[in-house]
C-alpha cells in the first residue's frame, strides 16, 4: 500500500530530442493510499502509456514519480514493487498455473513453504485451486484472466497496474470480473491504477478517474463529480450513455436565458453566474438524454422546453430511446416507456433548470462551475 | 470430380519425378559405393552387379585416417555450433527486446555478408590465417565455421525472440526477474524448439562445409570432406572408394537429421510459442 505521485509527468517518443506532440503532457497526480484510480479516454489518449510509466516499461522524457515517498523515475520495473495485470494476460505459457503465480516469489528467493501458502492462499480467494497444475494453453480466457490476477496479488505489491485486463473477455464474464476486481480491491486495499477506455467501467470501478485526450488530462474527479460537473463538452460527452446532447443558444439580456430555433432555456442559479457578462454572445447547452423529460401540453410555458418531431424511436424495455429533430439538430431523450411515442410526431421535450450544463462555444469549457477544490 | 482425380494423380507423378531427379545422386552415390573399382568405372552404368564391401574396407582400414578426419568434422562442428548459439543468443536477444534505430540496419548488414561467395574473402582470410599460424588449425578452423554461421543464427534466433510476445517479457521484468532471469527463465524455454533447430541446421552445414577445410587444412585439422577428396588423387580416381567415403560422411548427419526432422520442421515453420 502506498501513495503514488506522478508530477509534471511528460513522455514524448522523439527520443533525446523531443519532436511531435507529446504522448503524455504534464500529468499531475497524488493518490490517496488504497485509493483506486481509473485512466480512461478513447484509443492514443496516454492512459497505457502513463501507467507504463508508473510500472517503468516506459522512461519518463520529463517529470517524477513517487512510490511511497520513494522516487522510482530512474528505478528499473523490477525494483519499484509493483504487480501489473496485461491486457493479454501475458501469462508464461511454458509454466504452470502455479509456476506463473509463483515465479515471483521464487525470484525473491522466498522459503518454499511460504511461497506454496501464498500461492494456495490466492488461487482460494480467485477459485482457481482446481487450475494449479496446468499449463496456460489449456485455461479458458476467464481462467486466465484470473490467474493473471493471482500472479499480481501474490506478490503483495504497493501498487497494482491493470492493463485493460476485462477487455478480451465476453460481456457476462466482463461484468462478473469486475465485481471480483472491486472486492478483491476492498480486501487488499492496494493502490490500484487501472487503465480503460469503457467509461461504464471507469464510472462502476473508479474511486477516481482521470480522463484523458491526446495525452493531456481534462478531468480528475469521483465518478459523480465527473457525472454531474464536467469540465468541457469532452468530458461530458464520454461520460454518460447515450452520450449528452449539445445545443447551441444565444444568451438574453438577462444572462440567465437561452434561446435557440426550437428549443429555449434558462440557466439554473447554480450555473447562472458563467453567463454574465455574455448577453446575445453564443454558448453551448448541455443536457442529457435520461434528463429529459416527455412535456404535456400543460407544460408549453416551461421555462426550459424543447419542441421537434420524432426521429427514430428505439425500445429498451424499461425505457425508451428518442431521438428527436430539433430545428435541424438530433438529440437524443431517453423517456419513461409507458409514454408512446411514434415516429414522425411531433414531441415537446423539458427538463429541471439545475440539469443544464454550459460550455463555452468555441473552447469548450464549462461555464459556471463551482471552484474546484 | 473426374477432372481433379486427374490433375491429383498428375501433380504425384510430378512430385515423384522431383524427388527421384533429387535423390538420384545420393541413390548412385550408395550404389557405387557397394561396387568394385571396375563396376564404377564402367561406361555402361551397371545397375545389376555383385555388391561387395572392399570399398568401405578400404576407406574405413588403418591408413585411411578416417576416424581422425570424424574426429575433426564432430569437433569443429559441434563446438562451431555452440560457440555460434552462445554468440547468436545474446545478439538476438538484444536486437529482438531492445531494438535501437540501427537495429534492423545491423540485421540486414549482418546476413548482407553472406552474400559474399566465400572465394571473394578467400585470400584475406587466408593471409590472415597464415600469419595467425592457424592454417591447418582445428580451433582455427572451428573459429571459421562459426563465424560462417553466425549471422543465419542470429537472424533465427532474432525471428523466433520477435515470435515471443512482449508482454511476457515486460511481465517477467515487473515479477522481478534482472535481464538474465527473465533471458534464462522465460525467453529460453520458450524459443527452445526454434533455436534447437537453428542449432541442428548450423551443425549440418559446419559438418558438410568443405570449401574453407579444403583450402584451410591440410592433414592435422582436416575434415572429413579433405578425406573424400583425398581419393582423387595423384595415383588416379577411385569411385568407389569416394562413394564409399561419402557415405560414410553422410550417413552421421542424415541420421541426425532423421531424428531430428520433426523438430526441425516444427522449428522452421511455427513461431516458437503458438
Amino acid at each position: 500500500m502506498a501513495i503514488v505521485e506522478l508530477k509534471n509527468v511528460v513522455k514524448n517518443y522523439g527520443g533525446r530530442k523531443a519532436q511531435g506532440p507529446n504522448a503524455v503532457d504534464d500529468f499531475n497526480l497524488t493518490t490517496r493510499d488504497g485509493e483506486f484510480v481509473v485512466l480512461v479516454g478513447p484509443s492514443g489518449c496516454g492512459k497505457t502509456t502513463t501507467m507504463r510509466m508508473i510500472a517503468g516499461l516506459e522512461d519518463l522524457s520529463a517529470g517524477s514519480i513517487r512510490i511511497g515517498g520513494r522516487d522510482v523515475s530512474d528505478v528499473a520495473p523490477r525494483d519499484r514493487d509493483i504487480a501489473m495485470v496485461f491486457q493479454s494476460y501475458a501469462l508464461y505459457p511454458h509454466m504452470t498455473v502455479f509456476g506463473n503465480m509463483a515465479f515471483a516469489l521464487r525470484l525473491k528467493k522466498l522459503p518454499q513453504a511460504e511461497i506454496e501458502k501464498r500461492v494456495r492462499e490466492a488461487a482460494r480467494m480467485l477459485d482457481i485451486e482446481h487450475l494449479l497444475e496446468r499449463k496456460p494453453r489449456a485455461l479458458s480466457g476467464g481462467q486466465r484472466q484470473r490467474v493473471a490476477l493471482g500472479r499480481a496479488i501474490v506478490r503483495q505489491p504497493q501498487v497494482f497496474l491493470m492493463d485493460e485486463p476485462l477487455s478480451n473477455l465476453d460481456a457476462k464474464l466482463r461484468v462478473e470480473t469486475r465485481a471480483q476486481i472491486i472486492k478483491l480491491h476492498r480486501s487488499l486495499g492496494v493502490t490500484t491504477f487501472y487503465v480503460t477506455h469503457d467509461q461504464v467501467e471507469a464510472m462502476t470501478m473508479g474511486q477516481r478517474i482521470v480522463v484523458m485526450l491526446d495525452g493531456n488530462v481534462q478531468q480528475i474527479a469521483t465518478p459523480h463529480e465527473l457525472y454531474a460537473q464536467p469540465v468541457n463538452t469532452f468530458v461530458a460527452g464520454f461520460i454518460g450513455t447515450p452520450s449528452m446532447n449539445f445545443l447551441p443558444a444565444t444568451v438574453g439580456d438577462d444572462a440567465r436565458s437561452l434561446q435557440g430555433e426550437g428549443y429555449r432555456f434558462r440557466a439554473g442559479d447554480a450555473r447562472a453566474a458563467g453567463l454574465a457578462g455574455k448577453a446575445g454572445a453564443t454558448v453551448l447547452v448541455g443536457v442529457r438524454p435520461e434528463h429529459l423529460k416527455w412535456c404535456g401540453s400543460g407544460d408549453a410555458q416551461a421555462a426550459n422546453h424543447l419542441a421537434g418531431k420524432v426521429d427514430v424511436v428505439e425500445p429498451l424495455g424499461s425505457t425508451t430511446m428518442v431521438q428527436v429533430d430539433v430545428g435541424g439538430q438530433r438529440i437524443t431523450a431517453q423517456l419513461d416507456s409507458a409514454i408512446a411515442v411514434e415516429m414522425g410526431q411531433p414531441i415537446a421535450l423539458t427538463c429541471a433548470a439545475d440539469v443544464l450544463h454550459l460550455f463555452d462555444a468555441q473552447t469548450g469549457q464549462a461555464l459556471g462551475l463551482p471552484a474546484q477544490a | 470430380m473426374k477432372t481433379r482425380r486427374t490433375s491429383h494423380v498428375l501433380l504425384s507423378l510430378l512430385a515423384y519425378a522431383v524427388a527421384l531427379v533429387m535423390f538420384f545422386p545420393i541413390l548412385w552415390m550408395l550404389l557405387t559405393a557397394f561396387k568394385t573399382e571396375q563396376d564404377a568405372f564402367s561406361i555402361t552404368p551397371q545397375l545389376a552387379f555383385a555388391p561387395t564391401l572392399e570399398s568401405f574396407r578400404t576407406a574405413l582400414e588403418q591408413g585411411s585416417g578416417y576416424w581422425h578426419y570424424a574426429f575433426n568434422s564432430l569437433f569443429s562442428a559441434v563446438v562451431s555450433t555452440l560457440a555460434g548459439l552462445l554468440l547468436a543468443v545474446p545478439a538476438a536477444y538484444a536486437m529482438a527486446f531492445y531494438p535501437s534505430r540501427r537495429t534492423d540496419f545491423t540485421l540486414v548488414w549482418m546476413v548482407s555478408t553472406k552474400f559474399i561467395p566465400a572465394v571473394g574473402v578467400l585470400i584475406p582470410i587466408f593471409l590472415v590465417y597464415k600469419n595467425l599460424r592457424l592454417l591447418d588449425n582445428l580451433w582455427g578452423l572451428t573459429a571459421l565455421f562459426t563465424a560462417m554461421n553466425l549471422p543465419l543464427l542470429v537472424w533465427m534466433a532474432y525471428s523466433y525472440f520477435k515470435d515471443i510476445p512482449r508482454d511476457i517479457v515486460e511481465a517477467s521484468a515487473i515479477d522481478g526477474a534482472a535481464t538474465v532471469q527473465t533471458m534464462w527463465r522465460v525467453v529460453l524455454p520458450l524459443a527452445l524448439p526454434g533455436l534447437a533447430s537453428a542449432g541442428l541446421l548450423a551443425l549440418i552445414l559446419a559438418w558438410n562445409e568443405s570449401f574453407w577445410s579444403l583450402t584451410m587444412t591440410d592433414h592435422k585439422a582436416a575434415t572429413l570432406a579433405v578425406y573424400i577428396a583425398s581419393f582423387k588423387s595423384a595415383e588416379g580416381l577411385f569411385w568407389a572408394k569416394m562413394s564409399a567415403a561419402s557415405v560414410l560422411t553422410v550417413t552421421p548427419i542424415v541420421v541426425l537429421g532423421w531424428f531430428a526432422q520433426r523438430q526441425m520442421v516444427r522449428g522452421l515453420t511455427f513461431g516458437a510459442v503458438k
